[in-house]
């Protein structure tokens, strides 16, 4: 069972390129799918997944609800708060419970980064990544590269920057990931407090000036800001980060070539990106939302799926 | 480890014998009368005596551990005082202090003599550390005087550093007539935050919030100056960075009377270790580079950290199953304290003596201890290993009551065969 070189999918740092090719391929399948009246097929019928959120995630949910569903899947949601979970039992006795009712595939958001490889060894069933704290989120990484992928047509070569806060991004750690292994280049920017160290060991590069970034890039991924982490300020205003790092009209304008504007949302609009750039002709954060669904889909039948491989 | 109550006549045969205080390594047998050390010598011929043949073993001084936590009382189901003793025999320890931070804490005179009173009926000696604050909280010292008198050995908030330096200059000052070490856990907690795990590539990569070299250093280097100018008795326990190193080293060449430890853990891992997100190795401080790993290595060698002490600290499996950021602090290392050291220096070239001395004499003397074990008449502490046996490390050989260590799995180096203590003789 499975399409994949791995049974579950974790992280794109050790997801293969032939992995991300069948996963993006798939994906823009689906997509057709997704165009049509009827917008479900019955792949995964009899396959029981259940999405199991320790910390509240409306629209990653919500995508994979549709993409299970879409494919015919049985779906059960278990939400779990942090703390009800620390008082009571452990980790392990609610992923043991939760397989003992016999499912296919777990599909986790967790707060604390590396849970899913805790749950893998807790249980039987495919694990699906849906955002590990400041860890990775691998379906965000491939949708990211399959929005892309739509408009540039090729990931090769691509110069792609993402912006923000990259120490407590698994977006940025993702699309790292994915992109590199795909062939595309990566420059990160944000405040120097918030990237982490020695990040350029992973194969990016760095600058702290948004213009010169800008300038050199095909795309740009803009991550969602927030001004305080567990109690720790990390940016002074809002007003001086978007002076600073953000992704503005004027800015914009100032570009040479129009570049591809992407965001994974939920957007602060105002703040990391102007509302107008945010909405122009170059931003494809919509698409990235549809794409999210085919991803999705496509990573759930590639891991779930029992047909033999198309030859 | 089988204990059984020595004979009155026991001797050790043909070992090699390895004797820290006096410098000394030469073949010979040790002759002991009632449990104590009758004579040391080439060849004693005792007809009547009960006979361990020691032939290619080393026998030498039972070590002593200078930090360990047996959560007794408080926490029974991780380690107790009689539990922790058992692993402490297994590792070849016949004398351990315990570290303060249990439930509630070892912070009055009245919890220092309950372990106190309770260890003595065990075969190893327990010293308990009192806690330099009351409750652990780090704002009032605690009755330092009173405490020394019923038998603290030292001083330790431990588990958590004391980040007021003014508490700090205190309780260095304070302890000058009591004779005793201050021992603080160096982190400074604004820079450490919610860390998980040492802060480098590894943490970038897998995500884990960074704790940075300097959290330690910085407070190492605050603690000397503050004990340079109080003239007060400082001991650095679980030193994990090359800059600590630094900062100790270049202390120790102006003459300062500082001590330091290092742990196992922090000798055999480095953060790649952590590549699975194995709980099992998270401790504080963390485990961290190679780079660092390499001048602890060479600190131990040329002298710098003095010290090898466990800093055992049982946790429950259930704990360690928890995500990382969710599980506890926390490695214990007895029983495989020897095997992991040995291996590591070893290989780094290190002489046995010189590792020997790190394990017996030099925490001895640093805890102000009786250093010189091999004196007639003494009640003999002996540890008995074989430096060259290659053995993998696996859950049967521990007796702790904590069941998870990243030792597990590991191939360790040299083994101790036989540990006498309190009368008794465990044999492996
Ligand atoms: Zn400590």
């Amino acid at each position: 069972m499975g399409f994949l070189r791995d049974k579950h999918l974790l992280g794109l740092a050790e997801t293969p390129k032939e992995d991300i090719e069948l996963i993006l391929q798939h994906a823009s399948s689906f997509r057709e799918v997704l165009d049509r009246p009827i917008k479900k097929v019955p792949t995964l019928q009899g396959k029981t997944v259940v999405n199991l959120f320790f910390e509240d995630s409306t629209r990653t949910r919500i995508s994979f609800e549709l993409a299970q569903k879409r494919l015919s899947a049985d779906t059960v949601n278990f939400s779990a708060g942090r703390s009800s979970l620390k008082k009571g039992e452990s980790f392990k006795d609610t992923a043991r419970n939760i397989e003992a009712m016999k499912i296919d595939c777990i599909v986790m958001r967790h707060p604390v980064p590396g849970a899913h490889v805790h749950l893998i060894n807790y249980v039987n069933s495919v694990v699906v990544n849906a955002g590990d704290g400041t860890h990775e989120h691998p379906t965000q990484g491939l949708l990211d590269m399959m929005s892309l992928l739509e408009v540039k047509g090729n990931l090769e070569g691509l110069k792609v920057a993402l912006v923000g806060d990259i120490k407590h991004s698994r977006v940025a750690r993702s699309n790292i990931h994915g992109l590199l292994t795909m062939g595309a280049e990566v420059m990160l920017c944000g405040p120097p407090n918030l990237m982490p160290v020695n990040i350029e060991n992973l194969g990016v590069s760095m600058s702290y000036d948004i213009d010169e970034v800008l300038a050199w890039s095909d795309a740009v991924n803009v991550l969602r800001i927030q001004r305080e982490r567990q109690g720790v300020s990390y940016i002074p205003s809002v007003r001086e980060y978007r002076d600073l790092f953000g992704i503005t009209h004027e800015r914009v304008e100032r570009l040479k070539e129009p570049i591809t504007i992407m965001h994974p949302g939920p957007i602060n609009r105002g703040v990391e990106i102007d509302s107008d750039v945010a909405d122009s002709e170059n931003a494809i954060i919509l698409n990235q939302v549809l794409n999210g669904v085919a991803v999705r889909m496509a990573v759930l039948y590639l891991l779930l799926g029992d047909q033999p491989k198309a030859s | 480890m089988k204990g059984k109550a020595l004979p009155k006549l026991f001797l050790i045969k043909n070992g090699d014998i390895i004797d820290p205080a006096n410098g000394k390594r030469s073949p010979g047998s040790i002759l002991l009368k009632n449990g104590r050390i009758d004579k040391i010598g080439k060849r004693i011929s005792a007809p009547e005596a009960e006979t361990y043949d020691a032939n290619g073993k080393v026998v030498t001084h039972g070590f002593c551990d200078l930090h360990v936590h047996f959560r007794e009382p408080g926490r029974e189901d991780k380690e107790t005082l009689a539990s922790g003793a058992n692993a402490a025999l297994a590792g070849g320890f016949t004398e351990v202090c315990v570290m303060p931070n249990t439930d509630p804490p070892l912070d009055t005179p009245q919890s220092i003599r309950f372990i106190v009173e309770k260890g003595s009926g065990l075969p190893v000696k327990i010293h308990p550390i009192g806690a330099i604050s009351s409750g652990q909280l780090g704002k009032e010292l605690t009755e330092l005087g009173a405490m020394t008198g019923e038998g603290a050995v030292a001083f330790s908030d431990d588990g958590i550093p004391v980040m007021d330096s003014g508490l700090m200059r205190q309780v260095l000052e304070y302890t000058i007539p009591l004779g005793v070490p201050v021992i603080n856990h160096a982190e400074d907690l604004t820079l450490k935050l919610n860390g998980q795990m040492h802060e480098g590539t590894w943490s970038t990569r897998l995500g884990l919030a960074g704790i940075p070299d300097v959290s330690e250093s910085i407070m190492v280097n605050r603690d000397l100056e503050l004990t340079a100018m109080t003239g007060g008795r400082l001991h650095i326990p679980h030193v994990s960075s090359a800059k600590s190193v630094e900062w100790i080293r270049a202390a120790k060449e102006g003459g300062l009377n500082v001590t330091a430890e290092v742990t196992p853990h922090h000798l055999f891992f480095t953060d790649g270790s952590l590549h699975a997100y194995d709980t099992n190795c998270k401790v504080a401080p963390p485990i961290r580079s190679r780079e660092d790993r390499q001048v602890l290595m060479d600190a131990v060698k040329d002298g710098t950290i003095d010290i090898i002490a466990t800093d055992h600290a049982p946790h429950t499996i259930e704990e360690k199953e928890m995500p990382f950021d969710w599980a506890p602090c926390g490695i214990i290392g007895l029983e495989s304290a020897f095997g992991a050291v040995w291996k590591v220096l070893g290989e780094a070239g290190m002489e046995l003596e010189q590792v020997i001395t790190t394990m017996t004499l030099n925490p001895r003397l640093a805890m102000g201890f009786e250093g010189n074990l091999f004196d007639n008449g003494r009640e003999a502490e002996i540890t008995i290993l074989d430096p060259d046996e290659e053995w993998i490390f696996f859950q049967e050989h521990l007796y702790s009551k904590s069941r998870n260590s990243p030792f597990i799995g590991q191939n360790l180096k040299g083994r101790v065969k036989a540990t006498i203590s309190a009368g008794w003789l465990f044999k492996q």
